[in-house]
């Protein structure tokens, strides 16, 4: 990094405000994505156990959000970061916003996000900022408990059935190449690395891989080639579907602005 | 490590402050009514400033347990109602809550409304790579076996009792 002196001694107010909102974002959209599920998941148990993944990753978006709007110091809620900005001004990586199209894709998507987040967090306590370090430890032992259900769900389908392992590899050649944004350099996160805030994200990666390797071989699934990246949700460009997201997810404070429960 | 805060409350506190934490132990957590605040072991802290006014800190279980507000309300209601005025409660991440946070007295009323107690220390180093033996709240048998690691709160998961056939929660060891 060729930052200066002072950058990398304190974070700004402007880039703690950013990476909380970077962090925030990732666990909001996914969560929305995983509420698609209630009700629709394949047997009660699954339906309950997305839903109380959403909501654990509702609660960190709340925490970060509101973070955020405070060290912004303009008055916004939680709310209003989550309900009135534009798609573009997302910076969750691309594949939480991915579409659910079947349980398989699913639990791929989970799979692959909580082994990212065991590391992020796990490295994260050790924070510049003692609120992100304090929501990191909090939500590390929640996150272990998705992992562990998330893998779990990879080597019962993967190792399963002719049709659910046909459904689990689909669903990992098809997200497979929105993983490199974890890792890549360029965007908010590798800022806050430099200025202490969080880990570089590059480092998070033999451990990731590592974790995700076992898990894949165990299940008897094929690891996909590696891409080079076309996805770059941290730097604010998102498929089409992030959209569609957000409109379902703001239409009540986009239609009624203020209106409250 | 498991210090109950119904043991701490005749030890350590100032007396004033005793007579909070004895309403506190009266308020009821919304979603498993038969264990109190204090007895779920998210009451981290209780001051009373000068001018009379309270602060409660509160640890959340979960993240996004979707308890945290009404249980916040209801703390300030049942103070304001003993004549407290404007009672805040404000939320304490750091150390995050652990099952290992509930009390004894918890434990038990847990076990007797038919919801499995943890069954260990979350700091066992190796408490997450092991599936607890879970005894049945009901019948005692130790022939169970996790239906779900998710349950209808955030904090329980799903079990089958083999010798009595009944289903029942496992308050989770996180």
């Amino acid at each position: 990094m060729s930052a200066s002196a002072a950058t990398v001694l304190s974070a700004s107010t402007d880039l703690r405000f950013r990476y909380a909102v970077h962090l925030g974002d990732t666990s909001l959209i996914l969560a929305q994505r995983l509420g698609e599920w209630v009700g629709h998941a394949p047997a009660l148990e699954e339906d309950l156990a997305l839903a109380n993944i959403a909501l654990d990753l509702l609660g960190q978006a709340r925490y970060l959000l509101s973070y955020a709007g405070e060290i912004e110091g303009k008055g916004r809620t939680e709310d209003d970061l989550a309900f009135l900005r534009d798609p573009s001004d997302f910076t969750n990586l691309a594949l939480v916003e991915q579409p659910n199209v079947d349980f398989g894709h699913t639990i791929v998507r989970q799979f692959l996000i909580d082994a990212w987040q065991l590391e992020l967090f796990e490295c994260l306590q050790g924070s510049s900022e003692p609120r992100l370090a304090e929501l990191a430890a909090k939500a590390l032992k929640e996150t272990r408990y998705h992992y562990r259900f998330s893998s779990g769900w990879m080597v019962r389908l993967g190792d399963g059935t002719e049709e659910s392992h046909k459904r689990v590899q689909d669903g990992l050649d098809s997200l497979w190449k929105f993983t490199s944004e974890f890792f890549a350099p360029g965007a908010v996160d590798e800022e806050a690395a430099a200025a202490g805030l969080g880990p570089d994200p590059a480092s998070l990666r033999a451990a990731w891989a590592a974790n995700v390797e076992q898990v894949l071989t165990e299940a008897t699934l094929k690891k996909p080639a590696d891409v080079s990246y076309r996805w770059f949700g941290k730097r604010n460009q998102h498929s089409e579907h992030l959209s569609h997201l957000l409109a379902e997810m703001q239409f009540m404070q986009r239609t009624y602005p203020g209106v409250q429960w | 490590m498991n210090q109950a805060p119904a043991n701490r409350v005749d030890r350590f506190v100032a007396p004033a402050e005793r007579e909070i934490w004895r309403i506190l132990a009266d308020v009821p957590d919304p979603e498993i009514p038969v264990l109190s605040v204090v007895e779920l072991g998210i009451i981290r802290h209780v001051r009373l400033a000068d001018d009379g006014r309270v602060t409660v800190g509160v640890s959340p279980t979960y993240t996004g347990c979707p308890a945290t507000e009404v249980i916040a309300r209801s703390i300030e209601t049942r103070l304001e109602a003993e004549g407290y005025e404007h009672p805040k409660v404000e939320s304490v991440l750091s150390p995050p809550w652990t099952s290992d946070w509930l009390t004894e007295s918890g434990r038990a009323k847990l076990k007797e409304y038919g919801i499995a107690p943890p069954a260990h220390s979350v700091s066992h180093p190796k408490h997450l790579f092991r599936e607890p033996k879970v005894a049945c709240p009901r019948c005692s048998s130790m022939q169970t076996s996790k239906v779900s690691e998710f349950a209808s709160t955030p904090c329980k998961a799903l079990y089958r009792c083999a010798s009595c056939l009944e289903p029942f929660e496992y308050f989770k060891c996180i």
